[in-house]
C-alpha cells in the first residue's frame, strides 16, 4: 500500500500543481493577469454581493394583468367582429377565466357562437345562453406569460444597463419572477425606483365637455375616464383630476429616445417619436388645437399643456415639476421602454462596499487565524505526520480556491465560514488514519504495516463520514438562496478536495519519507 | 519531541455504566428544548418572517434613544434597534408591515429618509411576506430532506439499529442546538439553519466514526460482552472523536472571534452544536444500541469480505 507506481506519485503531484497554476491568479492584482484569450489561467474567484457590495432585488411580474389585458384585447375583437354581422352585445368585466360577451337577444347566440368559435388560434369557447367566454388553452396560455417574462427581462436589462454598473445579471427564475443582481452600487434606492415603475406612458386628449368633477356628478360621458394628476402645479391650482377620452392618441411604444433636459432653467425630459408616431402626434396636435393633451405614465396624469400649435417635427418635451433625479429616471424609463405589467419587488438584499469589504478582512483574519491554530495544534499532536497533514491542509485550500476559481463559483460569507469550518474537519481524515495507525503500533504492528492498516482501515470511515457531510451540502445546495448556497458551495468541495489531500497527498508524503530515511522508529 | 497525546492510550471510561444519566440529562435536554420552542419560540429573523433590516454606521458612537425616538415616530410597529459589533455601527429591524409587498417598500423608503444623508447605509435587507414564507417552506424542507437522505445512507451502509440510534442522536443534537436559540434568544435566519444542517451532517459523522468501530469489534470479538465491546469502541475512538472536534472548534473559535458580527450567530450555532454532537456521538448514540437490542449475528457474506479489512 505504501509503495507508490511512479505515474500514481505523477498523479499526485500533476493534481496538485493544476491547483498551484489555478489558484495562483487569486493572489496576483488584477492589473497583471492574463487576459482571458490566453492560455494561462486568469480566473480569480467570484466574490458573491454579500463580500463586493452590490444589490440583489428579487422581482415578480405580475402575469395576471398581462392575462386580462390581452382578454380586455380579445373581448374588443370579438365585439368588433359581432357588431360588423349586427349582433348586438354588451361587454362583461375582463376576468382571468376569458373574454366574456353577452348577446343581448337569445336568438343570436346561436349565429355569435359560430362567429367567434375560430376567432383566433388556440381559444376554447364556453359559457352558457347568452353568455359567449372565449379563453385561452394552456399553450397559448403559457406562450403569453412566457412573452410577457422575457419581454420584462429586456426592459429589465436596459433599465439597468442604463446605470452604468459593471456586470448586472439579470436572470429569469421560475414561471413569473426576474432576479436581478447589480453588484458595486452605491445606491439601491435609485434601482428600486427605475425597477418599481412599469413606464407605460400614452398621450390622450382631454375631454373638452366636461371638467372631472363634473362627470363625477353627472356620469362620465362614453368612451372617457377619469385619471388623477400626478403633476405638483396641478395640485396647487386645486386640479386632483382629469377627464380624458380613453382612446390612446399617440402610445409610448413609438417613442424612440427621450432625454433629461432644461426648458427655462428647469428640468424636463424631451421625447422623440417614430416616423408613424411622429405623424399621429402631428395629425392629432393640427386638428386638436385648442384642447389639452394629457400625458399619462401608469394611470396618472403627470401633465396635460394645451395644444398651441400643431407639433410636427416629431419630437417634444414633458414639463412637470420635476427634480434634476426624477428627470433623469423618467427619460432613462421612457428610453428603456415600457413593462408589459407591473412588477413588484418581493425581496431585496443589498450590501454597501464598505460592508463587503470590511466582511472580507474578517474573513481572512479568521481564515488565517484558524488555520495557525490547526497547523499548530496537529505538529503538537502528531508530530512529523502532523507537518504532513498540515501540508494536505494548505494544499486543499489550494485545491478549494482553484476549484472556485475554475467552476466560477460565488464565494459569499458564509462561504468564507464554510472554508474555515473545512479547515477544521479537512484535517478528521488525518486524524483517523494517524489514530489508527497509533493503535496498530499499540498492537505490535511494523512501523509499516501499521501505516498500511491504518489507512486501509480509516479509508471506509472516512467515506462514510464525509458522504453524509455531503449529503447536507447538496440539499442545502439545493434549497438554499444566495450566501447560503456558497456555504455549501466552499463546504462540499472542500469536503471533496479534502479527500484528495488527506488521504494521497499525506501517503505520499510518508511513503517518500519511508523510502528514504527507513526509519526503525516511528514518534507518534 | 513526544507528540501530544490528548486522550491518553490507554483510557478506559465506562461510559455505558453511566448511561442511565445520560439518558436522563439528554430527556431534559431535549423535552426542555421542544418545550421552549413551542412556549417562548424562536426569535425569527426577516428571512422568515418577513420585515426589513438596516444596518448604519453612525458618525462616531451612536445615540440609539434618539434613533428609536425617530424610527418609531413612523408608526411602522415594533422598531428593534441594537449595537451591532461596535459602537458606532446599529443594526434596525422593523417587523414585517400590514400589506403586501409595496407596503414594505414603503416602510423602507421612510426609514432611509428618516435616517437622512448623516449616516452610512451598510446594508438593507427586504424581505416581503411572500418570500418569508417561502424561505422557510425551504428551510423545513431541507432540514427533513436531508435528514432523510442520511437516515437512509446509513440504513443503507449499517443494520437499522445503528441507522436508528444515529437518527435519535442527530435529532437530539438538532433539537438542542434549537433549544440554545430558543434560550439565547440569539436571531434564527437562513444562516443559522445552515448552521444546524451542517451540525446535522458533523454529528452524523461523528456517529459513523463510533459505529464503523462497534461494527469491526462485532466480528472480532465475538464473545465479548456487549457493553463492554460498545465501551471498548468508544474508548478507541475516543481520541479522533476530540482531537476532531477540537480542530474544527479551534478553526470556528477563530471564526466567532475575527469573523465579524454577521456571521457570529451562524458561528455560535456550529460551535454549540459540535460540542453537543461530540457528546451525543459518544454518550448517546452508542449506549443506544443497547436499548435497541443489536444482535450479534453479522450476514456471512459481509464478514467474510471485511473481516481482512
Amino acid at each position: 500500500m505504501l509503495y507508490f507506481t511512479k505515474w500514481k506519485a505523477a498523479l499526485v503531484l500533476l493534481v496538485c500543481a493544476l491547483g498551484v497554476v489555478y489558484a495562483a491568479p487569486n493572489f496576483l492584482p488584477k492589473d497583471v493577469l492574463p487576459t482571458e484569450s490566453s492560455l494561462l489561467p486568469s480566473k480569480q474567484v467570484n466574490l458573491g454581493l454579500d463580500l463586493r457590495g452590490g444589490s440583489h432585488m428579487l422581482l415578480e411580474v405580475d402575469t395576471d394583468s398581462v392575462v386580462r389585458e390581452r382578454y380586455d384585447a380579445l373581448a374588443d375583437s370579438i365585439r368588433s367582429e359581432l357588431r360588423q354581422a349586427q349582433i348586438r352585445n354588451r361587454p362583461r368585466e375582463a376576468t382571468l377565466q376569458g373574454a366574456e360577451v353577452t348577446v343581448l337577444k337569445a336568438e343570436d347566440a346561436e349565429k355569435a357562437r359560430e362567429l367567434v368559435r375560430n376567432i383566433e388560434p388556440n381559444t376554447v369557447m364556453s359559457g352558457e345562453g347568452n353568455n359567449i367566454i372565449v379563453s385561452y388553452n394552456e399553450v397559448a396560455m403559457k406562450e403569453l406569460i412566457d412573452r410577457a417574462l422575457s419581454q420584462s427581462v429586456e426592459v429589465v436589462r436596459r433599465r439597468v444597463d442604463e446605470l452604468g454598473t459593471t456586470e448586472p445579471s439579470i436572470q429569469r427564475q421560475g414561471t413569473n419572477r426576474i432576479v436581478v443582481q447589480v453588484p458595486g452600487l452605491d445606491d439601491p434606492s435609485r434601482l428600486r425606483a427605475i425597477l418599481g415603475r412599469t413606464a407605460k406612458m400614452n398621450f390622450h386628449l382631454v375631454n373638452g365637455q366636461k371638467t372631472a368633477a363634473d362627470a363625477r356628478s353627472s356620469g362620465l360621458p362614453p368612451g372617457t375616464m377619469i385619471l388623477p394628476s400626478a403633476d405638483e402645479g396641478d395640485k396647487a391650482a386645486g386640479i386632483r383630476e382629469y377627464l380624458i377620452d380613453r382612446r390612446i392618441v399617440v402610445s409610448g411604444d413609438n417613442l424612440v429616445d427621450s432625454q433629461p433636459t432644461f426648458n427655462e432653467g428647469r428640468p424636463v425630459v424631451s421625447f422623440r417619436f417614430d416616423a408613424a408616431g411622429g405623424a399621429r402626434f402631428g395629425d392629432v396636435t393640427s386638428k386638436s388645437a385648442g384642447r389639452s393633451l394629457a400625458i399619462v405614465l401608469d394611470g396618472e396624469v403627470i401633465s396635460a399643456p394645451r395644444i398651441n400649435e400643431p407639433i410636427l417635427g416629431g419630437s417634444g418635451i414633458i414639463t412637470g415639476q420635476f427634480s434634476v433625479q426624477e428627470a433623469n429616471d423618467l427619460a432613462l424609463l421612457l428610453r428603456a421602454g415600457a413593462l408589459p405589467a407591473p412588477m413588484q419587488i418581493l425581496e431585496e438584499r443589498s450590501v454597501g462596499p464598505g460592508l463587503g469589504q470590511d466582511s472580507v478582512e474578517a474573513g481572512e483574519i479568521a481564515a488565517v487565524l484558524g488555520l495557525v491554530f490547526v497547523i499548530a495544534f496537529m505538529v503538537i499532536s502528531y508530530g512529523r505526520f502532523g507537518i504532513y497533514a498540515d501540508i494536505a491542509l494548505m494544499m486543499n485550500l489550494i485545491l478549494v480556491l482553484a476549484v472556485m476559481s475554475v467552476l466560477q463559483a460565488t464565494l459569499t460569507l458564509p462561504g468564507i465560514a464554510g472554508i474555515v469550518l473545512t479547515v477544521g474537519m479537512a484535517v478528521d481524515a488525518n486524524v483517523l488514519i494517524f489514530e489508527r495507525i497509533r493503535e496498530e503500533r499499540r498492537n505490535g504492528r511494523t512501523i509499516i504495516n501499521a501505516i498500511d492498516a491504518g489507512y486501509r482501515s480509516a479509508m471506509s470511515t472516512i467515506l462514510d463520514a464525509n458522504i453524509t457531510t455531503l449529503i447536507a451540502a447538496l440539499v442545502l445546495f439545493s434549497f438554499g438562496s444566495g450566501p447560503i448556497k456558497g456555504f455549501a458551495v466552499t463546504l462540499a468541495i472542500g469536503i471533496i478536495t479534502s479527500m484528495f489531500s488527506a488521504i494521497w497527498l499525506t501517503r505520499l508524503l510518508i511513503a517518500v519519507w519511508i523510502k528514504r530515511r527507513r526509519p526503525n522508529e516511528l514518534v507518534l | 519531541m513526544k507528540p501530544l497525546h490528548l486522550i491518553p492510550d490507554d483510557v478506559n471510561v465506562p461510559f455505558l455504566k453511566f448511561r442511565k444519566i445520560f439518558y436522563i440529562v439528554s430527556l431534559v435536554m431535549v423535552l426542555a428544548s421542544v418545550g421552549l420552542f413551542f412556549t417562548k419560540g424562536l426569535n425569527f429573523g426577516i428571512d422568515f418572517r418577513g420585515g426589513i433590516l438596516v444596518e448604519i454606521k453612525t458618525d462616531g458612537p451612536a445615540n440609539i434613544g434618539a434613533l428609536r425616538d425617530n424610527l418609531g415616530s413612523l408608526g411602522l410597529g415594533d422598531v428593534s434597534i441594537q449595537e451591532f459589533g461596535e459602537p458606532d455601527d446599529v443594526l434596525i429591524q422593523l417587523q414585517r408591515q400590514d400589506g403586501d409587498e409595496k407596503a414594505q417598500m414603503t416602510a423602507l423608503a421612510q426609514v432611509t429618509d428618516a435616517l437622512g444623508d448623516s449616516v452610512t447605509i451598510r446594508r438593507s435587507e427586504l424581505v416581503g411576506p411572500k418570500v418569508g414564507d417561502e424561505l422557510k417552506e425551504a428551510g423545513i424542507y431541507s432540514v427533513v430532506i436531508s435528514l432523510l437522505l442520511i437516515m437512509v445512507y446509513i440504513w443503507f451502509r449499517f443494520e437499522w439499529q445503528f441507522a436508528v440510534a444515529s437518527v435519535i442522536a442527530l435529532l437530539h443534537d438538532v433539537l438542542i442546538t434549537i433549544g440554545f436559540f430558543v434560550i439565547t434568544g440569539v436571531q434564527f435566519d437562513l444562516a443559522t439553519l445552515a448552521a444546524i444542517l451542517t451540525v446535522a451532517g458533523y454529528s452524523i459523522n461523528d456517529t459513523v466514526v463510533v459505529f464503523d468501530r462497534i461494527r469491526e469489534y462485532l466480528r472480532k470479538f465475538r464473545k465479548m460482552e456487549l457493553t463492554d465491546l460498545l465501551d471498548l469502541s468508544i474508548n478507541s475512538t475516543l481520541s479522533r472523536t476530540t482531537m476532531t472536534s477540537f480542530t474544527t472548534l479551534l478553526a470556528l473559535i477563530a471564526l466567532f472571534a475575527f469573523g465579524g458580527e454577521a456571521i457570529r450567530g451562524f458561528t455560535m450555532a456550529l460551535i454549540f452544536g459540535i460540542v453537543v454532537g461530540t457528546y451525543s456521538s459518544i454518550c448517546v448514540a452508542s449506549p443506544l444500541l443497547v436499548v435497541l437490542r443489536l444482535k450479534r449475528k453479522i450476514p456471512e457474506g459481509e464478514e467474510g469480505q471485511e473481516a481482512n479489512a
